[in-house]
């Protein structure tokens, strides 16, 4: 089970290298989510998968009887989760208005902040 | 007790919501100020614990040490969370005049104090997570700052920005992910004694580089820096300043609080690359500095070779090295902020950043022009300004354990800075503007004038004030450093009087 969500995580790596090695920015932009669900699962996997049981607490006992599930890393997980679509949510929008604005995705061809002048004088 | 740790944090989101409330009125940048001035109260209140305390720590929700939330400072937190709130303030007062009515009905302030409380959180914080959750309350504010107004050059310079800043941040959490997967516990003062079971420690030497590139990139190093010059001088002249402070210097505190209390164990590889990166960080940063022709572009590069700096004194890991890292960390803040801020108003009076449309500053406003050379000459390294102490102890540093070569880099470092300082100073201030303005500081009305040139005077007289008498400062950067490099009253103060050594790891074994 770990040795499949381990390789899993370096297929979703590769492919995600792949997508963000293009000028692309919304190819980028897919390599980056694909990427951090990659780190979302290495957290999961990094605290050991139980499958069988849930961590809870039976009613009157301080801790959880027997082997249960790891509940931090799913926390960490879920917190990880929230913050990825927030940021996401955002760098999509952002490359949408960049679209509107400057009428191309090609990351080559962003050279306002950067003028070319500046290089060909140097 | 928690409450000095929790207030520097809890003031900032505080006053965003207020203001975020009052945005369309004056109120909400009076409130941005007030908010500002109460965080550097705050900040000095728990400067004053710390410095009769020692480290200070505090569990939120009575939570026991490496399970719940732990905030901690030491003197290195406590006296960057102190220069959080000078910046801040600053540069509040110098946004009442520099940040239009627009900007802040979109929300400036807000944006602005939420960047306070992730920035003092990342300070304050003693677990890896919460550092990650901090950086990432930093990271979609500064987003937001830096694209306001959504200009063209700013949504170009924005995709860069924030592209580059995902990466680094999916990293960290990865590296987060494969410590906790090592040694069961996420909590730094934890950590610093979980690390040393390790059975492999190549892998923990993985996860290392891992944290040491993503915080890199946060940090603008060699070679991950190319998003900063890209992108910080697009954005109102305020934001670039509060950028130029302080974002960078998360990073280089995030390094340096790991790089002191967790990944120790190899420090000849981990260091060896540091003190590399350090060295191709100055020079890359003060040629890049020296090709450009806009002030607030050449600032960036700037920027990014006073990093170099920073990490040489953490790369050779020597206690005065460190004291040398923590004093320049210090003055650095301060100048840069100041120096962009210089930027902005000779922007308002003679019309541009780029030095070829712009000049004669020096003829006109002759009191602009010291305010320049104060954090310029101090950037330099010109004694008797702060920079020259810090760059005196680096220097010093290296020479005692004979990194000759390291040594000759940063003096040379030194001298390219000045160049290219020399080279605004011509431009901007010495030679006459190319279209016959006259630029004077007259020209703005008294109000604004007041806005924009007290922050900059105070930032100048408190180099100043570091320059002449840098003694308590040094001696401060000393007790600093020793915390540092002895971290065990860190972990004791943070885990309680017995320490729970890898207890998170014997749970995770039993549970499989």
């Amino acid at each position: 089970m770990e040795l499949m969500v381990a390789i899993m995580v370096g297929v979703l790596t590769a492919a995600a290298v792949h997508l963000m090695l293009a000028r692309n920015v919304l190819r980028f932009l897919f390599g980056l989510i694909l990427i951090s669900n990659a780190a979302n699962l290495t957290i999961f996997v990094a605290g050991r998968l139980t499958p069988q049981a849930p961590p809870l607490i039976p009613e009157g006992a301080d801790a959880p009887i027997g082997d249960v599930a790891n509940a931090l890393p799913q926390a960490l997980v879920l917190t990880a989760i929230v913050i990825g679509f927030g940021l996401f949510a955002f760098a999509l929008t952002l490359v949408y208005r960049t679209y509107q604005n400057l009428g191309t995705l090609d990351s080559d061809e962003m050279r306002l902040a950067e003028p070319r002048e500046a290089e060909d004088k140097a | 007790m928690s409450w000095v740790l929790a207030s520097p944090i809890i003031i900032p989101f505080a006053t965003a919501v207020l203001s975020f409330l009052f945005r369309k009125g004056p109120e909400g940048r009076w409130l941005s100020v007030l908010g500002s001035a109460a965080l550097l109260i705050a900040s000095g209140i728990l400067m004053a614990e710390v410095l009769a305390e020692g480290v200070i720590a505090a569990q939120m929700g009575q939570w026991a040490a490496p399970f719940g939330i732990t905030l901690v400072a030491d003197l290195l937190s406590a006296v960057m969370v102190v220069i959080t709130g000078i910046t801040g303030l600053a540069v509040s007062i110098y946004a009442l005049a520099d940040i239009d009515e627009r900007k802040e009905a979109l929300g400036y302030h807000a944006l602005f104090q939420v960047l306070l409380a992730g920035v003092v959180g990342a300070f304050l914080t003693g677990d890896l997570f919460n550092l990650y959750v901090w950086f990432e309350v930093m990271l979609i504010s500064s987003f937001g700052l830096l694209i306001l107004g959504g200009q063209r050059v700013q949504l170009d310079g924005g995709i860069k920005y924030v592209t580059l800043n995902l990466v680094s941040t999916i990293l960290f959490l990865a590296g987060v992910g494969l410590l906790y997967g090592m040694t069961g516990t996420l909590n730094m003062a934890d950590l610093h004694g979980a690390v040393q079971d390790i059975e492999n420690q190549g892998l923990l030497v993985v996860v290392a580089v891992m944290f040491m590139v993503a915080f890199g990139v946060k940090a603008a190093v060699f070679p991950l820096f190319f998003w900063l010059p890209a992108s910080y001088h697009t954005p109102a002249f305020s934001v670039s300043a509060i950028f130029a402070g302080l974002l960078t210097k998360v990073g280089v505190y995030a390094l340096i609080r790991t790089f002191t209390l967790i990944f120790t164990s190899d420090i000849a590889f981990t260091h060896t690359i540091l003190l590399w990166v350090a060295g191709f960080t100055m020079v890359t940063g003060v040629l890049g500095a020296a090709a450009m022709n806009d002030f607030r572009r050449i600032l960036s590069f700037h920027i990014v070779s006073q990093i170099g700096y920073m990490i040489l004194g953490l790369a050779l890991f020597t206690p005065l090295a460190i004291v040398g890292a923590v004093f320049y960390l210090v003055h650095h803040i301060i100048v840069k902020a100041n120096l962009f801020l210089v930027a902005g108003v000779a922007k308002r009076i003679a019309g541009s950043t780029e030095l070829s449309a712009i000049g004669g500053l020096y003829k006109t406003a002759p009191f602009l022009a010291v305010l320049f050379l104060i954090p310029a000459f101090s950037l330099a390294g010109f004694p008797p300004l702060s920079g020259f102490w810090a760059k005196y102890v680096l220097v010093k540093a290296s020479l005692d354990i004979e990194a000759y070569w390291i040594a000759g880099i940063a003096l040379a470092v030194g001298l390219m800075t000045i160049y290219s300082m020399t080279k605004i100073w011509g431009a901007a201030f010495w030679t006459p503007h190319p279209t016959g303005v006259e630029p004077s500081l007259s020209s703005l009305p008294a109000r604004d004038r007041a806005a924009l040139l007290v922050p900059i005077a105070s930032l100048a007289v408190l180099t100043c004030i570091i320059g002449f008498y840098p003694e308590p400062f040094v001696a401060f950067a000393e007790r600093s450093a020793a915390q540092l490099l002895d971290p065990s009253q860190y972990v004791a103060t943070v885990l309680g009087e017995a320490p729970m050594v890898a207890s998170g790891l014997a749970q995770l074994e039993g549970g499989q």
